[in-house]
């Protein structure tokens, strides 16, 4: 086996979150009867003209602003000519030299900690249609839905700075919780408001210290979060595997009069032989991730870079974009995913980890979070409490926590009981499970009739008992088996259904089997 | 009838001397008289012509406020679109496409109570200069049935040249308008860019098209233009500037007049007759105590070359969506959808829109377009100092309007470059954005009319018709008539 680095960079589309399409004012909704939100505009009929969508040039400024990306004083509007039966005008309005923003970063969690992700470039373009190939008997059409013809569309074009499957999966995932926490799209990958293509070829160390460069495959139709990481995971073994038989072969050659630098290292492409006998670089190829059989489908591999004659789009204006508005946009942001996770671990004393999990859950979540510690005071009980058995509950019945039917005040009360109380984990969790039919902690716990015993003499009078009856016990624990303490204190626990106050029994069986 | 301005038709009115009904007869009637040997039209509704002139006659019966160009007949040139009425931009790949809109001059034109008449012909997607690239019919020049009324907008012109419409609707994305008003003898103006929606206007080269108006003289197109000219939230590159009243200050005259003549726009390839009849109109100008001022714009003769390569690359972006997928022609039989959309463009696409289509997409290819279209961009915005730098000194530019005066029927129809110069004076306007009027100013010996042109700077149409006025109260050639 080789070793080599993978080099993977991603470009993500997502829908911008408009009620209207780009430059019409048809419905952007999803799920719409084929060709019903549609207008001669997106439609393409002649002698219409487009109209830009403010909205969602503000919320692809928030996007770009929240990636930390420059933001152009001056941006303009190209045509993308192509044809395909789904795009009626036979060209995609879009941003080709002057995008709106560029070189900006987002920072994901790594095995190796945080690293930042460079963002080459966002730009808004508008959406094609849709083909549905009707294949019933006798029939051979192939029908085209509009309705998402003219839909906003954000392209994230990111560096190729991610080593790993799994890291181009995390910087997916951070993608879209902050696109999700500042409103700019919903990111759902089932209804295609985030689609994901992936840029992967491998850099294999060569003993002069150089690397070659396999070619590059751009990985198309990753529908979910774990197509990404197994069609990458599987695509790099696959261009492993490949170069050595196409080096062994003799098929493919390493040029190395031709090297380019990458980072701080020297690469040297791949050649072979061309049609005409000369080498030539091998070019870029698109790849199909078919998820059932878990393997990449090589779909074409192109002579030359398709030609799209861009131009700029005569029928809008340029956008400027002034200091003001760009201040108003970096107000309205509020706290982003990365910076709430810092101040979680400062503000609350919280380890990177839980601070990550609730900040992964979003703005709302997190406010919950807040709300609970305010009540109780106890910021490490409130994590627990929210992060484990709160979160677990809403997944369980797929609730989001704005629908949440325990409030954070109940939850923060029931956290105090429990300090104050002595309640056990178990117990606190019956408590809970009923506190979610609306019912405050005191509520719960009168009506589970709980009654936590918390008298000294009642209590060692139990412990006595439990010593008496378990002389293994005792006897282990005298050798030194601490643990064997535990069968003392189940005792009493079973004596009094679970309700003695945990601190006090520890503390009794203790004392009491030292006098042993 | 015939004679009558449309002013002085809508006076005529106004003093209960004539019906908007009996106006439309009238012209419909010189329609069926003349239009067989003409050609100026495509499609003319006549019954629906004299339902919208009823209308009219009961509004104005019934004391209602009646628009600028009530009961006015209005030929339209069959690019821009018209609701429910069949717009074919003179192709056959749009032979059957019926707009659910109306243009925003259409809708102007509607709210102004003007009477749509009928489409006129035009060159295929408004590309050429003879109307003879019409999928459809050839139109001939009214003063002489051999020869061509120019183009692209030749049937507009042509139909008010013969008395077939008092005013019509043109466009011109390289001289479309004035080159077939010089040729025909009547007055077109192109407005400057964004001063009129281009909303329903189909596209030709979108960042030079502009609709304006064609009359017997310049009042009557002050007026139209007044009426289709203003802001359009559906055309983000109209202009939300308020429009002047064209008329009210028409007969003023501009004092102190300087006018810009560039020696550019007397050179080689302009016929004797019509440099003589220009010189003739700065005479008058001069008798009325305007400056003539030699300038200089010296990138002009880049013109017609930045032309054809950046109207050509919108061209072919534009037209790339008739591809028999979702609207115009589809062929009959095809084998898989690359041979149906190359089938339905080979035959719903004339010579001279495939010429100019390969043009454009060449100009914008991976390795051709930094030295076609990208350098043709940056020649346009030198052609555009050129003209800053003239209204710095000067009120207007004069000029001809076209080399020669009306040329004949399949003259020039295999030489596509020698058809090219014929806008050789009138494209510089367009790259530059900048209005322009052509006028008449006199007729060759053979008694072909002969066009003024008169540029003048971004939105200064006002001074622009005031300019032309002037010369039209001092001269009579405006009043001469075709012997039909
Ligand atoms: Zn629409």
């Amino acid at each position: 086996m080789m070793s080599y680095r993978t080099i993977i960079g991603l470009e993500v589309h997502v829908q911008l979150l408009t009620r209207t399409k780009l430059f019409c004012g048809c419905a952007t909704t999803f799920g719409l009867p084929p060709n019903s939100a549609t207008c001669a505009v997106c439609c393409g009929l002649p002698g219409t003209l487009p109209v830009m969508n403010r909205t969602a040039f503000q919320l692809a400024l928030k996007a770009a602003v929240a990636l930390n990306c420059t933001i152009a004083t001056f941006t303009k509007w190209d045509r993308k000519n192509y044809y395909y039966p789904d795009l009626p005008k036979n060209y995609q309005i879009s941003q080709y030299d002057l995008p709106f923003s560029s070189e900006g970063w987002l920072e994901i969690e790594t095995p190796a900690g945080a690293r930042k992700i460079g963002i080459i470039r966002a730009h808004l373009e508008e959406d094609a249609g849709k083909m549905l190939h009707d294949e019933r008997a006798g029939k051979n059409d192939s029908l085209v839905d509009l309705n998402r013809t003219g839909t906003p569309l954000l392209e994230i074009v990111s560096h190729p700075d991610m080593e790993t499957a799994e890291e181009a999966k995390a910087y997916l995932e951070e993608l879209r919780l902050l696109l999700r926490e500042i409103g700019v799209s919903d990111c759902e990958m089932q209804e295609g408001s985030l689609r994901c293509d992936a840029n992967i070829n491998l850099h294999v160390p060569q003993p002069d210290g150089s690397f070659v460069a396999t070619p590059i495959i751009e990985v198309k139709n990753l529908n979910t979060f774990r197509g990404v990481e197994r069609s990458l995971k599987y695509e790099s073994e696959r261009q492993a595997a490949e170069l050595q038989r196409n080096l062994d072969a003799g098929v493919w050659h390493v040029d190395a009069t031709r090297t380019s630098k990458f980072r701080d290292y020297r690469v040297s492409p791949i050649t072979q032989r061309k049609s005409d006998g000369a080498l030539g670089p091998v070019s870029k190829a698109t790849a199909g991730w078919d998820e059932r059989t878990g393997r990449t489908e090589i779909q074409r591999r192109k002579e030359e870079a398709s030609d799209y004659c861009y131009f700029p789009e005569p029928d809008l204006v340029p956008v400027t974009v002034d200091a003001d508005t760009l201040e108003r946009v970096r107000a309205e942001l509020g706290e982003l995913p990365a910076a709430q996770k810092t101040r979680l671990q400062s503000q609350y004393g919280l380890p990177v980890y839980d601070a990550g999990v609730l900040s992964r859950q979003g703005r709302a979540f997190v406010a919950y979070f807040e709300a609970v510690v305010k009540q109780c005071g106890d910021a490490k009980e409130a994590c627990n409490w929210t992060m484990n058995d709160l979160l677990s509950t809403l997944n369980d019945r797929k609730l989001d926590i704005k629908e949440s039917s325990l409030s954070p005040e109940n939850l923060g009360e029931l956290i105090s009981e429990i300090q104050a109380t002595g309640l056990n984990k178990q117990r606190a969790r019956e408590v809970y499970a009923v506190m979610l039919d609306g019912l405050t902690a005191k509520q719960a716990i009168d009506k589970l009739g709980f009654k936590v015993v918390a008298d000294e003499g009642q209590l060692l009078e139990l412990v006595r008992k439990a010593i008496a009856a378990n002389p293994k016990a005792v006897a282990d624990f005298k050798k030194g088996k601490v643990k064997a303490a535990d069968a003392i204190k189940g005792f009493v626990m079973r004596e009094t259904k679970g309700m003695a106050k945990t601190e006090m029994v520890q503390q009794l069986v203790m004392r009491e089997l030292a006098k042993e | 009838m015939l004679d009558l301005t449309a002013t002085e038709l809508l006076q005529r009115q106004a003093n209960g001397d004539s019906s908007a009904e009996s106006i439309t007869q009238t012209f419909l009637a010189q329609f069926r008289q003349h239009d067989s040997r003409i050609r100026a039209f495509l499609h003319v509704d006549e019954a629906d012509a004299i339902e919208q002139a009823k209308a009219i006659d009961a509004k104005r019966k019934g004391g209602e406020s009646l628009g600028k160009l009530a009961g006015i007949p209005v030929a339209v040139k069959d690019v821009l679109c018209t609701k429910g009425r069949r717009t074919t931009c003179g192709s056959k790949i749009l032979q059957n496409f019926v707009p659910p809109y109306d243009a925003h001059v259409i809708t102007k034109l509607k709210e102004a109570d003007a009477i749509l008449i009928g489409k006129t012909n035009c060159d295929e997607f408004a590309m050429g200069s003879s109307t003879e690239n019409s999928a459809y019919q050839t139109t001939r020049n009214p003063w002489d049935l051999e020869r061509t009324p120019g183009g692209s907008s030749g049937g507009s012109a042509a139909s008010v040249a013969a008395s077939q419409a008092p005013l019509a609707l043109g466009t011109d994305t390289g001289g479309s308008i004035r080159q077939p008003a010089s040729l025909c003898g009547i007055v077109g103006m192109k407005p400057s860019y964004g001063r009129v929606s281009r909303f329903g206007l189909i596209a030709y080269g979108s960042s030079l098209d502009q609709v304006g108006p064609f009359a017997q003289d310049v009042r009557d197109a002050a007026l139209l233009l007044e009426v289709i000219a203003g802001h359009d939230p559906r055309d983000s590159t109209c202009v939300n500037t308020p429009v002047p009243p064209y008329t009210a200050m028409l007969d003023e005259p501009i004092k102190p007049l300087t006018i810009g003549v560039a020696k550019q726009f007397f050179g080689k390839g302009l016929d004797s007759e019509v440099e003589q009849a220009v010189r003739s109109a700065l005479k008058v100008y001069e008798g009325q105590g305007a400056k003539i001022k030699d300038i200089s714009l010296p990138h002009s003769p880049y013109a017609v070359a930045v032309y054809y390569l950046v109207a050509t690359a919108e061209a072919s972006s534009n037209l790339a969506r008739y591809d028999g997928v979702h609207f115009g022609h589809r062929t009959e039989k095809f084998a898989g959808l690359i041979d149906m959309v190359k089938k339905s463009r080979g035959e719903g696409f004339g010579a001279e829109v495939k010429r100019r289509i390969m043009l454009g997409t060449y100009a914008l290819s991976s390795g051709y377009i930094d030295a076609y279209y990208l350098k043709a961009l940056k020649v346009r915005r030198l052609i555009r100092q050129d003209f800053d730098q003239a209204f710095a000194q000067c009120d207007v530019v004069m000029g001809p309007t076209s080399p020669t005066a009306a040329f004949k029927i399949g003259e020039k129809a295999d030489d596509p470059l020698a058809m090219y110069l014929s806008d050789i004076y009138t494209i510089s306007a367009n790259l530059a954005g900048i209005c322009g009027i052509s006028i008449p100013c006199g007729f060759t010996k053979s008694g072909l009319p002969i066009g003024l042109q008169i540029l003048g700077g971004p939105f200064a149409e006002e001074k622009l018709l005031r300019v032309a006025r002037l010369h039209e109260r001092e001269t009579d050639w405006h009043k001469r008539r075709p012997a039909l």
